[in-house]
């Protein structure tokens, strides 16, 4: 499905210093049976957003009114688990649109770059300093150039180039998935085909 | 450096190579059944477009159908759903599909080669694991996931990472009794149920040679089973005898050209595999599995092994597999009991496969405390052993023929093994719950489980059939 087309970002950011956090954390199980890609962002970090009986948890970041903005900043090795796409779609559905961490699961990776969600791999030194700026600045502003590859602490001016797949990136710069992308080639498809008959 | 005929057949359907490592494969042949499509169907329709390639498509549903009044309606509501939804999505973009009890409906992977819609060359495609069945006539076919399936869909093309390459040259001339099911339940249980992990595996040698395309298709359909991506075996006259005068086969002057096109599908001499195993023949006797997973075999005199050598979770899942058989290392299989006999499958329920098991039963009885399931996998399966006879020598052993359909290869219909039971199975899997909760199988080839039938235990068709 077309996803928003990504060039350029400048927004706040939440923190979520937190290892390894689990597909099953993002999305519970329990909320994987719709059929459709929808509402899935009500349910994100579902458990730790809310209690038993349904009421939001303050403390926790995503419920803190002082952090705001579509990039998460989560600590090592976020999306391990289960290869479920639906983490991907409830991150993005929520309204992040750049996930930072300073290592991914590969399946998660994958399925957010499929979907719209910009995958930001910084160095763990890199990734303190984020966490470092949010916290004397929950406001604080962030750059995210994907032409340029490039993410920027815009307070200090720190920058660090971060990898990404050319191909995810023309999609990304193009709003298209996998399929969008496909139907993008139509005429190489077709002149694939005449040359063979 | 040469190429592998894997390489010659990917290669020349490489549309544009993708930074990442994936290709964009042209995909010749789709096939498409009742459980994996109706997603990618939504999604085709969420996208407000229509199947790119309707002709090159082709419908069956198999998976979740009855065996038994396919010409009354379904009784049961997900599958008569199914079946509907299907029939709808496939005419309203134009899919020529094989309707429930027409002359032409079958399982996927036996009613493609049987119309000759698969030919040697080709790339094909479907949502499920044993596509790798049609890699007999030299063609690349692999199973695909629903999101891949709306890719095809929507363009006719898919974006795949190339595999490795495997050789797997089996020598020499196998024995009496010895199938094809026979020769690759051995190689899986040599090379383990993950030894082809992310590999394309060809197999050859004149061992492979000498099988017939059935024989060939029942390799290549249980070549994933040992991790593999599929398996292929270059085209030869047996391809082309097989493939001409079926239904959708070029015709005439065409086929001729197509011939002479299909001879250059063979690796070159000096290609180089990533992997090579070389096993023989004479070394193969009739194989049957003991365990939970099809890399669990051993010849049918053999006893169970014991998890010396395994370490670790290896260990674990051994006696995990013991347990749920209810098997001991030491034991023989001959003269265990057995429950159900399933012949059947798009592994086994070809026209060669009931030929072979209604012979050998022949003249005999079935044994009565057996409920045997005799599944052909099509329509053109049921009514060539009609033709031939095969019902009314079945029936005079105690046999009946059932209808087409996947059946208790994946009991999604209503043909499961009860839990406990133990099944000798010409299916492709003997995972836990698989052909029913608690079902217990054991894979084994049509002779195996003519024998077991008649004897009603784990029995050599070499003695029972005086082979
Ligand atoms: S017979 Fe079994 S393996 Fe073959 S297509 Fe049907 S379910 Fe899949």
């Amino acid at each position: 499905m077309a996803i928003p087309k990504f060039t350029k970002l400048t927004t706040t950011a939440c923190p979520l210093n937190i290892e390894n956090v689990d597909t099953d954390q993002i999305i519970p199980a329990r909320f994987l049976k719709a059929v459709e890609r929808k509402g899935f962002g009500d349910n994100l970090f579902r458990d730790w957003r809310y209690d038993k009986q349904g009421n939001k948890i303050t403390t926790f970041p995503l419920n803190d009114p002082k952090y705001g903005g579509e990039i998460l900043v989560a600590a090592k090795n976020f999306g391990c688990g289960s290869s479920r796409e639906h983490a991907a779609w409830a991150v993005f559905d929520y309204g992040f649109r750049v996930v930072v961490s300073s290592f991914f699961a590969d399946i998660f990776k994958n399925n957010a770059l499929n979907n719209g969600l910009v995958v930001v791999q910084v160095s763990e030194e890199f990734l303190n300093k984020i966490f470092a700026a949010i916290a004397a600045d929950p406001k604080a502003q962030f750059e995210v150039d994907l032409p340029n590859q490039t993410f920027t602490i815009c307070a200090t001016g720190d920058k660090t180039s971060f990898d990404i797949d050319g191909y995810k990136k023309e999609c990304l710069m193009n709003g298209y998935d996998d399929v969008d992308y496909l139907l993008s080639i139509k005429d190489d498809i077709e002149r694939f085909e005449q040359s063979r008959s | 450096m040469g190429k592998t005929l894997f390489d010659k057949v990917w290669d020349a359907h490489v549309v544009r190579q993708l930074d990442g490592g994936r290709s964009v494969l042209y995909i010749d042949r789709h096939y498409i059944h009742e459980v994996t499509s109706p997603v990618a169907f939504l999604g085709l329709k969420n996208r407000g477009i229509k199947v790119a390639r309707p002709q090159q498509t082709t419908g069956t549903p198999d998976h979740n159908v009855p065996t038994q009044d396919q010409d009354k309606p379904v009784t049961e509501e997900q599958s008569r759903k199914q079946l509907e939804s299907f029939s709808q999505n496939c005419e309203a973009n134009g899919i020529e599909y094989f309707k429930l009890g027409s002359p032409n409906h079958g399982v996927v992977h036996i009613v493609g080669p049987e119309q000759g819609i698969t030919q040697p060359g080709m790339t094909i495609v479907c949502g499920d694991s044993h596509t790798s069945t049609h890699g007999a006539f030299g063609a690349v076919a692999f199973g695909i996931g629903t999101s891949e399936v709306e890719m095809v869909f929507a363009s006719q093309c898919i974006l795949q990472p190339k595999p490795k390459t495997m050789r797997i040259t089996v020598n020499g001339k196998r024995g009496k009794g010895v199938t094809a099911k026979d020769i690759i339940l051995y190689i899986i249980s040599k090379i383990s149920a993950s030894g082809g992990t992310g590999h394309f595996i060809e197999f050859a040698g004149e061992a492979i040679r000498d099988l017939s395309m059935e024989e060939r298709m029942t390799v290549c359909n249980m070549s994933i089973e040992c991790g593999a991506r599929g398996g292929i075996i270059a085209p030869d006259q047996t391809t082309f005898d097989y493939v001409k005068g079926r239904n959708r086969a070029p015709k005439g002057e065409e086929f001729d050209k197509a011939v002479e096109k299909w001879k250059t599908l063979a690796s070159d001499p000096d290609a180089k595999f990533d992997t090579e195993y070389t096993f023989d023949a004479a070394d193969i006797e009739p194989m049957i599995t003991y365990g939970t997973n099809p890399g669990m075999g051993i010849g049918i005199t053999k006893t169970i092994p014991s998890d010396e050598g395994l370490s670790g979770s290896d260990k674990v899942s051994f006696a995990k597999a013991l347990a749920y058989m209810d098997f001991k290392s030491g034991e023989k299989m001959l003269g265990k009991r057995v429950d159900y006999v399933f012949l059947g499958s798009c592994t086994n329920g070809r026209i060669e496969d009931f030929r072979q098991f209604a012979q050998a039963v022949k003249g005999r009885k079935k044994a009565p405390h057996v409920t045997a399931w005799l599944v052909p996998g099509s329509k053109m399966v049921e009514a060539q052993a009609k033709a031939e006879g095969l019902d009314v020598i079945l029936k005079e052993a105690g046999f009946e023929l059932r209808q087409p359909g996947c059946s208790a290869c994946l009991a999604m219909n209503a043909d499961k093994i009860p839990a406990g039971m133990y099944s000798v199975s010409t299916s492709n899997r003997n995972f836990e719950g698989r052909q029913g909760p608690g079902a217990r199988t054991m894979l084994a080839g049509p002779l195996v489980a003519a024998a077991a039938a008649v004897t009603g235990v784990v029995s050599d068709p070499r003695e029972v059939f005086n082979l």
